[in-house]
């Protein structure tokens, strides 16, 4: 009954959706309030409906109720609550579910927040938001319905497929998703500005922080899964250039772009064209990231759905949305009008430079990412495209990027002076080259490719660092009145610098694992194998059994100068109802670098194949991920973006010479 | 010869694949590494280049699928008889066609591939410089009229604030 109940819940969604669409849009057009006022409610009803279906799926799922064919498929009853919790969304259609539970989420938001928005910016909005939930949900109903019976019901489910028993499925859709779907509002945003044929610097506050929200939580989910690969797929790799990984860096990457021209926006009432179309290609990016994962175009390690009849309705959805959408904005950009104008050394050039190259590195990922499909589809002839690829073509944009950054992010707005700008972060990169010589010393030199990653990365993290002095410092100023002026900086400056220094961190962590080693042993219990600066000795192999799994536990004591400083287990298992056999890394964590364990097969001559890695400053990739987000949440609290009124009293108490942020 | 890479392909899908996500991978195995070192880091090197024609996205050094195993070995035993590292990859390639090489070759049919992104990069710059000249010909306009409800709502806004 409860499944039931859900199902319709999930029709009535679609129905309120039609509303949310259709009413305020003619109420837009009309100018009628009471039309435009509809938006609101219906918004509201379409995520509870919405919400409804996704609690009584997720109560079959937990109570293992064998009668729903989705729960047979991917649930096991003696799997832990956990994972039967999170087998709701490790399967096509409650993955579908839980993206438009986050997007009638984010429609529901945008409807409760009132403040300063535009009554017709607003209802078009959200009408556009209602098209993608139509579209979605009638997907969802009609081709992937999570709630079919099965009759008769069997006695036991199938189990979740054994890579996804783990709590990266519990983090990892859901942030991702977060950061999709997220994308989806400032896309409504722009087809609004579009309908409405104008556009302004209280459309750019209106969107920013919205962007703002899903880029920090794409970034989350993006570095979560790599963090889930890394330790998951057992051979120590943390990025591979997978189609589906490449879908979800294109709208990162786009996104990070739109972030940046929405500030220009925001600040100069420039490049107004351009970020609409931003916003448009960044969700669009994001649909053609979940149609390549959803369709099975690509038979990938994320792919667990292929389906012609679903491939064909998501490609609609597509061509619907994204032609649409452009050709909207081919009829209607010529209306807008063209933002003011600018130097080219300026804080907005810099900027401007930032989002080409952004906009390039993500034609990049896009064109090495399509190519291969489009090759085969005319031609027949298979190509791969892999990791040399990217780094011949992808590098080259990203890292003049990244080495021009602390020059952009040090610049003033409108009239910047380039020789003084170099001036002041001379320091930060007399800093920078101090720490590249120290770590080449210590690590007694290294790949040359290597050691320029590690400068650049320290580049941006002393170039972050020398932003927030020169704003709060000048020389002979004593430390106390520095202290305090650097607290009183607003919160979206700070929220860069850390930002901007996380991309350091990130960049430091790469070029790390050029110093990484691995080491190929055969092992037999007593033998000890050497693994960087470590020793490990194989101890012990024990069997042991898990909840719906037995495993081989492998357990190794950590050495050091002789000194054992703890122990790592590394396990095979086999899953025992599908009989699928994984294996389980194991990880010891020292600081922020890492000893990796990977069990191989028992060899001829006795003994155990295993592989160990030391990765030296590993933890810094996903850290330095983790400080991008907080950057962007710093930026988020900032006074300017929660009230929407520009921030007053201690700005002025400032001196005038302090750049705004 | 492309047509038996396809056919081993679709095996090793319908066989063990099927059950995707990746099977656990354990990649080279110590029985496997030559003895040379230089040799063997060429082997590596070489290996991380080929993909593994049964995975997705798998180098054959990632990959555990026996088919990766015997390129690996195949590559050791060409390394061994002499063979340079093209000439290494030339063989593999006259066997299982492009598709095993991760880094495409550039051709005719990837020139867009290679091109592609520089391409982009070049005609972003153009449109830039263009625009700037036709910008600054151009004088900035005046800000669009308020219609009359937006404008009662800003009179009364006004109202409130003094």
């Amino acid at each position: 009954m409860i499944v039931e109940i859900g199902h319709f819940a999930l029709a009535l969604a679609l129905g309120l959706s039609l509303v949310q669409c259709a009413l305020p849009l003619w109420g837009a057009r009309m100018r009628d309030p009471a039309l435009m006022g509809i938006a609101t409610p219906a918004a509201l009803g379409a995520f509870l409906c919405v919400a409804v279906a996704f609690a009584a799926l997720t109560l079959a799922y937990v109570q293992s109720d064998f009668s729903v064919l989705n729960v047979v498929e991917n649930s096991h009853s003696t799997q832990p609550l956990l994972y039967r919790f999170t087998s709701v969304w490790g399967n096509h259609e409650g993955s579908m579910l839980l993206w438009v539970l986050i997007l009638t989420l984010f429609g529901a938001l945008v409807a409760l927040s009132r403040r300063s928005l535009p009554e017709r910016l607003r209802a078009n909005a959200l009408a556009a938001q209602g098209a993608i939930a139509i579209a979605f949900l009638a997907f969802i109903l009609v081709t992937s319905n999570p709630f079919a019976r099965v009759t008769p019901a069997p006695f036991e489910g199938q189990d979740l497929n054994p890579i996804l028993q783990d709590l990266g499925l519990a983090i990892h859709p859901p942030l991702l998703y977060l950061g999709y779907v997220g994308f989806s509002i400032s896309f409504a945003f722009a087809a609004a500005a579009l309908i409405e044929g104008r556009i302004d610097a209280v459309w750019a506050r209106a969107v920013r922080p919205w962007t703002l929200t899903a880029w920090l939580f794409l970034t989350l989910g993006i570095a979560m899964g790599s963090y889930w690969a890394y330790y998951e797929l057992g051979w120590g790799g943390w990025w591979f250039w997978d189609p589906v990984e490449n879908a979800s860096l294109m709208p990162w990457l786009a996104g990070t772009a739109l972030l940046h021209s929405t500030i220009v926006m925001e600040k100069r009432d420039a490049l107004k064209v351009w970020t609409v179309l931003l916003a448009i290609l960044t969700f669009s990016l994001s649909l053609l990231g979940t149609f390549l994962v959803r369709s099975g175009v690509l038979t990938s390690v994320h792919a667990f759905a292929t389906d012609p009849a679903r491939g064909v309705f998501i490609l609609a959805i597509l061509v619907a949305f994204i032609g649409g959408s452009l050709a909207l904005f081919a009829w209607r950009a010529p209306m807008l009008k063209p933002g003011g104008l600018f130097a080219p050394v300026s804080r907005e050039g810099a900027l401007v430079l930032n989002n080409l190259l952004l906009a390039s590195a993500c034609a990049t990922v896009f064109i090495g990412t399509l190519y291969p499909l489009a090759l085969e589809a005319l031609t027949g002839d298979k190509i791969s495209v892999g990791e040399p690829f990217f780094n011949a073509t992808f590098l080259p944009i990203v890292v003049p990027l990244l080495a021009v950054l602390p020059l952009g992010q040090s610049l003033a707005w409108k009239r910047g002076d380039l020789l003084g700008t170099a001036e002041r972060l001379f320091a930060a990169f007399a800093l920078a080259l101090a720490a590249t010589l120290a770590a080449v010393a210590f690590a007694e030199g290294g790949p040359v490719v290597a050691v320029l990653g590690l400068a650049l990365g320290f580049f941006l993290v002393a170039g972050s660092l020398a932003d927030i002095v020169n704003r709060s410092w000048t020389r002979g100023m004593p430390l106390a009145t520095a202290w305090r002026r650097a607290r009183g900086l607003p919160r979206s400056a700070w929220g860069m610098a850390v930002a901007h220094a996380a991309v350091g961190l990130v960049a430091i962590g790469i070029a790390a694992q050029a110093w990484s080693t691995e080491t190929l042993a055969v092992m037999k219990p007593g033998e000890v194998a050497a693994a960087g600066p470590y020793q490990l000795r194989l101890d012990a192999v024990l069997p042991r059994t898990g909840p719906n799994y037995r495993e081989d536990v492998a357990r190794f004591s950590v050495m050091r100068h002789g000194e054992t400083v703890g122990t790592v287990e590394a396990m095979k298992r086999l899953y025992v109802t599908r009989g699928m056999p994984t294996t389980e890394a194991g990880i010891m964590t020292r600081g922020p670098s890492q000893l990796y364990v990977s069990l191989g097969e028992p060899q001829p001559g006795g003994g155990l194949g295993v592989r160990f890695y030391w990765k030296p400053y590993v933890l810094l990739i996903w850290g330095g991920a983790l400080f991008m987000a907080a950057g962007g949440a710093l930026s988020l609290t900032d006074r300017r973006l929660r009230v929407g009124a520009p921030a007053r009293a201690r700005a002025a108490a400032l001196p005038a010479a302090t750049p705004a942020e | 010869m492309r047509r038996f890479a396809r056919l081993l392909a679709i095996a090793g899908v319908a066989a063990g694949l099927a059950a995707l996500p990746v099977a656990p991978v354990r990649a080279v195995q110590p029985d496997e590494v030559l003895p040379d070192a230089k040799l063997e880091a060429r082997a590596r090197a070489i290996s991380a280049g080929l993909r593994c024609l049964v995975c997705q996205n798998q180098s054959i050094d990632d990959s555990d699928a026996p088919l990766a195993r015997d390129l690996r070995i195949l590559v050791r035993e060409r390394l061994k008889a002499g063979d340079s590292d093209a000439a290494v990859r030339d063989f593999v390639v006259s066997r299982y066609g492009e598709f095993v090489l991760l880094k495409p070759p550039f051709g005719p049919h990837t020139l867009l591939l290679w091109a592609g992104p520089f391409a982009v990069l070049l005609a972003g710059v153009v449109a830039l410089a263009i625009l700037a000249r036709r910008r600054r010909a151009v004088e900035p306009e005046a800000a669009a009229p308020l219609d009359a409800r937006e404008k009662a709502a800003l009179d009364e806004l006004l109202r409130d604030g003094s």
